[in-house]
């Protein structure tokens, strides 16, 4: 799932000032898992805004609105005429849900509410972990189904480096050493002579670094060519 | 000959090379690097000049470099996989060589966070790179050197001639691992290995007969790393907090003896802790360059690069080989 956090009250602020007519937009999937955006943090902080507002004596319109997903169009778009109503959006997706709603909304600003920070899993509840970074070229068949691109703070394909230190990262006590970790799984599968075989620079063309990315998934593709004519 | 430099030939003659460390300073001052350099020319087959160690702006590695050539002190010049792509990185290659530089050191480099270990500000917030790591660097340069390409295929009409190192943590964790590590970037293409700092000898030579039963010692020239400790601090600092480096007890007890024997004397207790740190040096010099399979020694005296020629003298390594060019 898409993890994020809410921004610092003070920033949300500082970025609506000017607008009279605000609407918090919440986004019902991963945003609202990690207790950051759904619903029900569109209320409350739509609510905070609200009590700012009159404090400091500003008539300012503020509502709350949610749909259960901002980055496909047949979710928001049975409420886009509301959407429409208002100066401001400020958007409680992830920054997916922020540039998918801005291109199709017209001639109103959507602001993040959200800094959208991982893909990650949820080991407990209320606490998130990166595990992937989209890099576009998965090697988790090498590395024991440890990422090193996102978990090795260095992103080695040939680790460990040598900042490991009784099994943690150099970066900080509270963080796991992957290619430790990495390490101890290919013993764990009897494959650590995996990790002997030095692995050559990567391409980094299909990650974040070769340009905007899209998949095309053709035979759905087709099939929806073939319906629309 | 691979690279014609000081330090290949040095080991291919079979006597045992000293490399030193010249850390450049975090300003534009060319003196400094000047400084340092004559003190330690003439003390050993090559300097280290370090790549924003620690993960703090400093005079770059290749201008350092180029001005201990001026100065007729070897270079080895690092590179970080921190700070440059493998555009840059090439690009770097070839301005170094076509500088006279025929040494490099490939290495991981310290995270941005680092800081000097938050002494000082730093750059915390740095986009890094690692676009390659250690083992695909030194694979890149030896790409370029023997065969004439870049990483991508572009060929080189006249190739960058380096003398290729790589550094190795022989009991970072987990240490079961640290032979295949140091086998892999001798795979790549490392020529020379200079170790993490060693102060427990009886592990290293551990870890070193480990890497002689994989062949290693035949395929690369290994320079054990000592780290001139300067006082009791510094070798407990480095024992609880430094990744991959344990400081036997005993080390430290003499270290504090040291220190006690000049009472409340702040400036005897230094002194007396450098005398005793130069001592230990030489002692763990000596036990290095016993073990099979040890080409040399890499002697960093870090800000305090004065203590190479002293050591360099008690450990019977003066003076040090001279070739023809
Ligand atoms: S290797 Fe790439 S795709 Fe696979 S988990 Fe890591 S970042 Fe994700
Ligand atoms: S300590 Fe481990 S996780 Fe951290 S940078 Fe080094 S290899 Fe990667």
């Amino acid at each position: 799932m898409i993890v994020g956090e809410q921004k610092k009250i003070e920033e949300i602020w500082e970025m609506i000032q000017g607008f009279k007519k605000i609407l918090v937009f919440g986004c019902n999937t991963c945003i609202a898992v990690c207790h950051a955006g759904g619903g029900k943090e569109a209320e409350i902080l739509a609510s905070l805004l609200r009590m700012k507002a009159k404090q400091e004596g500003l008539d300012l319109e503020i509502k709350d609105l949610a749909v259960q997903r901002h980055c496909e169009p047949e979710y928001f778009e049975p409420v886009m005429e509301d959407v429409r109503k208002y100066d401001l959006v400020l958007s409680l997706a992830c920054g997916v849900g922020v540039n998918f709603l801005s291109e199709r909304i017209g001639n109103i600003p959507v602001y993040p509410g959200i800094n959208t920070e991982f893909f990650g899993g949820v080991p407990q509840p209320g606490f998130f972990v990166e595990l992937c970074a989209g890099c576009g070229d998965c090697v988790l068949h090498l590395t024991g189904g440890i990422c090193p691109v996102v978990r090795c703070s260095k992103s080695l394909m040939n680790g460990p480096c040598g900042g490991t230190n009784k099994g943690k990262c150099e970066i900080s006590p509270d963080v796991d050493c992957a290619w430790f970790l990495i390490v101890e799984r290919m013993k764990q599968l009897g494959t650590l002579e995996k990790l002997f075989q030095v692995q050559p620079p990567r391409n980094w063309a299909g990650g974040t670094h070769g340009g905007p990315r899209r998949v095309v998934v053709e035979h759905v593709r087709t099939l929806e060519e073939q319906e629309s004519k | 000959m691979k690279s014609g430099s000081n330090l290949e030939k040095v080991i291919a003659s079979g006597n045992p090379a000293v490399t030193a460390e010249l850390g450049p300073p975090m300003s534009a001052d060319a003196h400094e690097v000047i400084k340092k350099a004559n003190q330690l020319k003439g003390f050993c087959d090559a300097a280290n000049i370090t790549d924003c160690q620690t993960a703090v702006v400093r005079i770059s590695s290749i201008a350092a470099a180029y001005i201990a050539l001026k100065e007729g002190l070897e270079p080895v010049m690092q590179m970080t996989c921190r700070d440059r792509n493998r555009i840059a990185m090439q690009a770097d290659f070839l301005g170094a060589a076509a500088l006279g530089l025929k040494n490099c050191l490939c290495i991981a480099g310290d995270h941005q966070s680092f800081s000097a270990a938050g002494r000082l500000k730093g750059h915390p917030g740095a986009k890094n790179v690692y676009d390659v790591d250690t083992c695909q660097l030194v694979g890149i340069m030896k790409k370029m050197r023997d065969e004439g390409l870049q990483q991508g295929g572009d060929k080189l009409e006249v190739a960058p001639k380096f003398f290729i190192g790589a550094s190795w943590t022989p009991m970072g964790d987990p240490i079961d691992f640290r032979p295949y590590n140091l086998k892999k970037k001798v795979d790549a293409g490392a020529d020379f290995i200079q170790t993490q700092g060693i102060y427990d000898m009886e592990l290293f030579k551990v870890q070193m007969e480990k890497a002689r039963n994989l062949g290693l010692h035949e395929r690369t020239a290994m320079l054990a790393g000592i780290i001139v400790p300067k006082s009791a601090m510094m070798l407990k600092y480095m024992d609880s907090s430094v990744a991959g480096v344990t400081v036997p007890k005993e080390l430290i007890n003499r270290m504090l003896k040291a220190k006690d024997a000049a009472g409340d004397d702040k400036k005897k207790a230094k002194e007396l802790q450098e005398q005793e740190g130069m001592k230990i040096t030489v002692e763990l010099v000596k036990q290095a360059l016993d073990i099979p399979g040890v080409k040399g020694v890499h002697i960093q005296a870090i800000e305090w690069e004065s203590a190479i020629e002293h050591i360099v003298k008690a450990a019977g390594l003066y003076p040090r080989p001279v070739f023809s060019e």
